[in-house]
């Protein structure tokens, strides 16, 4: 990136501004005709008197020449308004795809920078820098050379015309300019310096805000609020008072300007005045002098404004620069793509030392080799330097002094595309993207785009071509995210069938495949999109509905049946026989819906649910009265929240004293209660079977006089179709898990996996599984999932060489032991394998320990050369 | 079984009983009725003990495993309690409840039994005195039982007896 904003904006647009500047001079001779116009209009169109007159040959009457000049002014108005538009479109098109590319460039050397520099750089800063900075700098690009061009040609334009009218009035209108020309650089120097505190204040207080956020449990586990506010306020107040400075002084320049800008006239009234009086002016020059002062103020304004937009710019422009070239940045030419070939030959690392920033040796004068294919424990305790060693090994971090080589080879030296592609690296924290499981552990094999979508139609190949255009004179990547970027032959599979089928492999290799499965359960789909899916998941209804009928899962479903009232769904489910779709029939306000008031209506329930409101709500009263609001018995148990308990006394103590006259919200809110119960599961016994047969009715009367426009807000329940409104469990159920069974859940559940794993659905129903969202930062999976997903995702892409730093450290000992297995196991990976671990026991399972204490090497070899004779105290296993 | 009829039930069962009418209700309410066929496992030894079950019709048999081997220790029958200790200790539940023929129970949440305990001094000296007063039938079976061994092992030394508990 240049130096100064000056050489950026020379650098990649300076043919633009040549265009810019190339218009604006074309569009003076327009503006001068526009202000000479006015004069001859009024000079010898209207005040004189000699007509008829030829002109070109032609002769005007007086009337048809002040029409033509008249035209003619109109004209000329017009191709000024149509220059100015052109020019401040192409100026704003300018300004934002250089914007683009200066965002492009700063993201790109985010990219770059040496990853301890973020112990530095708080995510906060970084965002501010690369959103909110650098949009003035983009608006002001593209006025950089145009604005000066045109408000300066302009200026001069009119100040040509003010002394061709008259020498004398043209030195009065720039008597007072070299005033201004040395006052107000002066002034903006003062300015320039705020700007600067308060850029670097901003960042300060991005900072703050993104540490509290991320922080944000321990600040309600230490009751620390109040602290973050107060430092919020402090930095926000210091940015308040540099801002108003800030103002303080920019306005006091614009004072001075207008102040000198109204100074002006004074001359002109006087001494144009006076000239005319003397007849040493015509009265015509004098209006049109006057107007075109009109317009000189106009520019003249603007170009002061241009120039504190230009300083304000300047001085961002050399404060971001500043931030994003920190030293050893990674060299760009290492991320451009590079063929990646398996790497081979021994790991050599000879006299490894790091620095950390504050000068300390947290790795010193390691050397140690091992072959590629063998599996290498890094044994050593806490601050012994084995997780740095790792992250060297990974090339997460560049020795200070030293090299590591693989093959040959020195790693700081090997393009990305080989360390990211054939080294694999887990730490303890996975980060995930806020995506899809299947799009996380799909991310190692997304490095380059390989294909390009093929457009579907002239429109689409049209956009395509746009946005690439539109890319490239941006100076972006011309990548489309949307194309294919899984190359698939690099890993040794054939297409995306084959990938699910190792994706799904390695899901089971790291004991993640029940959680996808349970998740996959849960998941709605749309049977338009998966037809196969739906159909086989109603085989495995059928299936599952035949094997319900043994002897041993006897009563543990109510199945849904039309004919019959379900005693373990709610009255309204019950009454809907189906799943809203949308808002419209929302359960917990089902009673609201005119429709439903209406087939109430029709069954005579309506007065019968009251009755039961009425009866529900004086037990729920009863019960809950005694509890302070807010008790967690209310959400466990009661189906009136606290905050409504007060409302349902008054409604009870109002409908016992008088039924009849009881107001529509009494009786709504009593109406509304009945449809939230479960029969089986309440226990009031309010439903009895005459309610039931009425439901029932109410069911029949619901689905036959549904309006049409109401079809598609409801997904009624079938048994030969596919339910989209439901979860796929539920669709192969089909029925309500019965209360009251204690082991029903268990069983079912194990049922269910038998029947889809009978039918061979498993895999499909864990690959619905994969289509589930994490989370900002994997935030809804749990730590452990999420390590198991980062060894998973490690797999995918088959390293030569895979380091596990703590990557298993939250899963649970068993687990951990079970991975510690397999991963061992060498024909399994065909990789090998760095782990690092504190505990001597299990490094006797390795090919080669390399032994580590307080960043040196003390010992390394095959294992047996360094089998400790004494037990050491094991600290935690990887 | 409706709401009103776990209420009667638990009135007559003196764990509950102290408990006052309102905190009783809420405690039906909270509480589920399981069905269980023949030998159908309620609860397994070694979970957590966080609710008490008390049989309404059949019985329910309660086992431990000892040594690889299911011993059988009590069957119990009508109003009996079946993990009261665990839930009030937060221990694991030391045994396996399983149903013999058909079974019936009413399921009492322990937390919210606790907290209503919790929440009235009265109840839970009640409650206190009940567990008391069983205490100390256990002690007194006990001293009996060790003075019929100590009978029947002459050799031995008397057992410490009128321990207080």
């Amino acid at each position: 990136m240049e130096d100064t904003l000056f050489k950026y904006i020379k650098r990649y647009s300076w043919k633009q501004q040549l265009l810019i500047t190339f218009l604006t001079v074309a569009y003076f001779p327009f503006l001068y005709a526009s202000l000479e116009l006015p004069k001859t209009i009024v000079n010898q169109a209207i005040a004189a008197r000699d007509f008829p007159r030829t002109v070109y040959g032609y002769s005007f009457e007086h009337v048809p020449y002040l029409m033509i000049l008249c035209g003619l002014f109109l004209l000329i108005v017009a191709a000024n308004g149509g220059f100015k538009y052109y020019i401040n479109v192409y100026k704003g098109q300018l300004g934002e795809r250089m914007l683009r590319r200066l965002r492009y460039q700063l993201f790109s050397h985010v990219l770059r920078f040496p990853v301890p520099h973020f112990r530095r750089t708080s995510q906060g800063e970084v965002i501010a820098m690369i959103t909110s900075e650098v949009e003035p700098i983009g608006g002001f690009i593209g006025d950089a050379l145009a604005q000066p061009m045109f408000m300066g040609g302009t200026l001069l334009t009119t100040l040509g015309f003010m002394f061709a009218q008259d020498i004398v009035l043209g030195l009065a209108a720039v008597s007072l300019y070299p005033l201004q020309i040395y006052l107000i650089p002066k002034l903006q120097k003062q300015v320039n310096a705020l700007a600067k505190q308060r850029v670097r204040t901003v960042r300060r207080l991005s900072e703050r805000i993104g540490e509290a956020v991320s922080a944000i449990e321990e600040v309600h586990t230490n009751d620390t609020s109040e602290h973050h506010r107060a430092e919020f306020a402090y930095w926000s107040g210091i940015i308040y008072g540099i801002r108003y400075k800030i103002y303080r002084k920019k306005f006091f320049v614009k004072f001075l300007n207008n102040f000198i800008a109204q100074l002006t006239p004074f001359f002109f009234y006087s001494i144009g005045g006076y000239l005319v009086i003397r007849g040493q002016l015509t009265f015509g020059a004098l209006v049109a002098v006057l107007s075109a002062y009109k317009d000189l103020s106009s520019p003249w304004k603007e170009l002061l404004d241009w120039y504190q937009q230009k300083e304000d710019a300047r001085v961002k422009y050399e404060q971001l620069v500043e931030q994003f070239r920190p030293a050893d940045m990674l060299d760009p030419q290492l991320q451009e793509p590079a063929a990646a070939d398996r790497l081979s030959g021994p790991v050599v690392v000879t006299n490894v030392s790091l620095q950390d920033e504050t000068g300390v040796r947290i790795v010193e004068s390691a050397t140690f080799r091992f072959e590629l294919g063998e599996r290498v424990a890094l044994l050593g305790g806490t601050g012994s330097g084995i997780d740095v060693m790792a992250k060297l090994l990974a090339r997460l971090l560049v020795p200070t002094s030293g090299t590591i080589c693989f093959g040959g080879d020195n790693a700081a030296q090997l393009p990305e595309a080989v360390c990211g592609q054939r080294l694999g690296y887990v730490g303890q924290h996975v980060a995930l993207l806020n995506a899809s499981i299947r799009d996380n552990l799909y991310y190692p094999l997304r490095n380059r785009e390989i294909a390009a979508i093929a457009p579907k139609d002239e429109a689409e190949e049209i956009d395509q071509r746009t946005s690439r255009l539109e890319a490239e004179v941006s100076g972006n990547t011309l990548s489309d995210l949307a194309g294919e970027w899984i190359d698939y032959g690099r890993i040794g599979l054939s297409g995306p069938e084959e990938l699910k089928a190792r994706a799904i492999d390695l899901l089971g290799f790291v004991e993640l495949e029940p959680d996808l499965f349970a998740l996959g359960l849960k998941r709605a789909i749309d049977p338009t999109e998966h037809p196969n899916l739906a159909a086989c998941i109603l085989e495995a209804r059928v299936v599952l509905r035949e094997r319900l009928t043994q002897p041993m899962y006897a009563g543990l479903v109510e199945i849904f049946d039309k004919a019959h009232y379900n005693r373990n769904m709610t009255v309204a489910e019950n009454l809907l026989f189906g799943l809203p779709v949308g808002a419209t029939f929302d359960l917990d306000r089902l009673g609201d819906h005119p429709y439903v008031q209406q087939v109430l209506d029709e069954v005579g329930l309506r007065g019968t649910f009251l009755e039961i409101g009425l009866h529900a709500a004086r037990v729920m009263v009863d019960l809950f009265k005694g509890l302070p609001p807010g008790h967690e018995f209310f959400e466990r148990f009661s189906f009136i929240s606290s905050e409504q308990l007060a409302d349902y006394e008054s409604a009870v103590r109002k409908a016992t004293a008088f039924r009849e006259d009881l107001d529509p919200a009494d009786r709504g809110l009593l109406e509304s209660l009945p449809f939230r119960l479960v029969a089986a599961r309440h226990r009031l016994g309010l439903i009895d079977q005459t309610v039931e047969g009425r439901i029932l009715e109410g069911r029949r009367a619901f689905a036959q006089g549904l309006p049409a426009e109401l079809h598609t807000a409801v997904a009624f329940f079938d048994p030969d179709a596919y339910n989209p409104a439901a979860s796929v469990q539920d669709n192969i159920l089909f029925g309500k898990l019965v209360y009251g069974r204690p082991q029903a859940q268990a069983e079912i559940s194990q049922l269910i996996a038998d029947v889809v794993g009978a039918l061979g659905l498993r895999a499909e129903i864990v690959d619905l599984g994969l289509d589930y969202e994490v989370g900002i930062g994997g935030s809804r999976l749990s730590v452990a999932q999420r390590q198991k997903l980062g060894i998973a995702r490690v797999l995918i892409k088959q390293p030569d060489l895979i380091i596990l730093d703590q990557a298993t450290s939250a899963l649970d000992g068993p687990t951990q032991q079970v991975l510690f297995d397999r991963l061992m196991m060498k024909e399994r990976s065909g990789s090998g394998l760095v782990w690092t671990t504190g505990d001597v026991g299990c490094a006797n399972r390795f090919d080669r320990v390399i032994r580590m204490e307080g960043g040196r090497v003390i010992r390394s070899g095959p294992v047996d050369a360094v089998a400790e004779p004494a037990a050491q105290p094991a600290a935690a296993s990887g | 079984m409706q709401f009103a009829d776990t209420v009667a039930v638990l009135r007559c069962i003196p764990v509950f009983a102290p408990l006052d009418p309102p905190s009783l209700k809420l405690l039906a309410f909270s509480s589920s009725y399981l069905t269980l066929l023949d030998g159908e496992v309620l609860c397994r030894e070694g979970e957590p003990g966080d609710s008490v079950y008390i049989v309404q019709q059949g019985a329910l048999d309660v086992v431990v495993t000892h040594e690889g081997r299911e011993v059988l220790i009590a069957t119990l029958g009508q109003n009996d309690l079946f993990g009261e200790m665990a839930m009030i200790c937060n221990l694991p539940r030391s045994a396996t409840g399983r149903a013999r023929g058909p079974l019936q129970v009413i399921k009492i949440e322990g937390d919210v039994f606790l907290q209503l305990v919790t929440g009235n001094a009265d109840a839970a000296l009640g409650v206190m005195r009940v567990l008391s007063e069983r205490l100390m039938r256990l002690v007194v079976k006990y001293e009996q039982l060790q003075r019929s061994s100590d009978a029947a092992l002459p050799g031995r030394g008397a057992a410490p007896s009128g321990r207080e508990c």
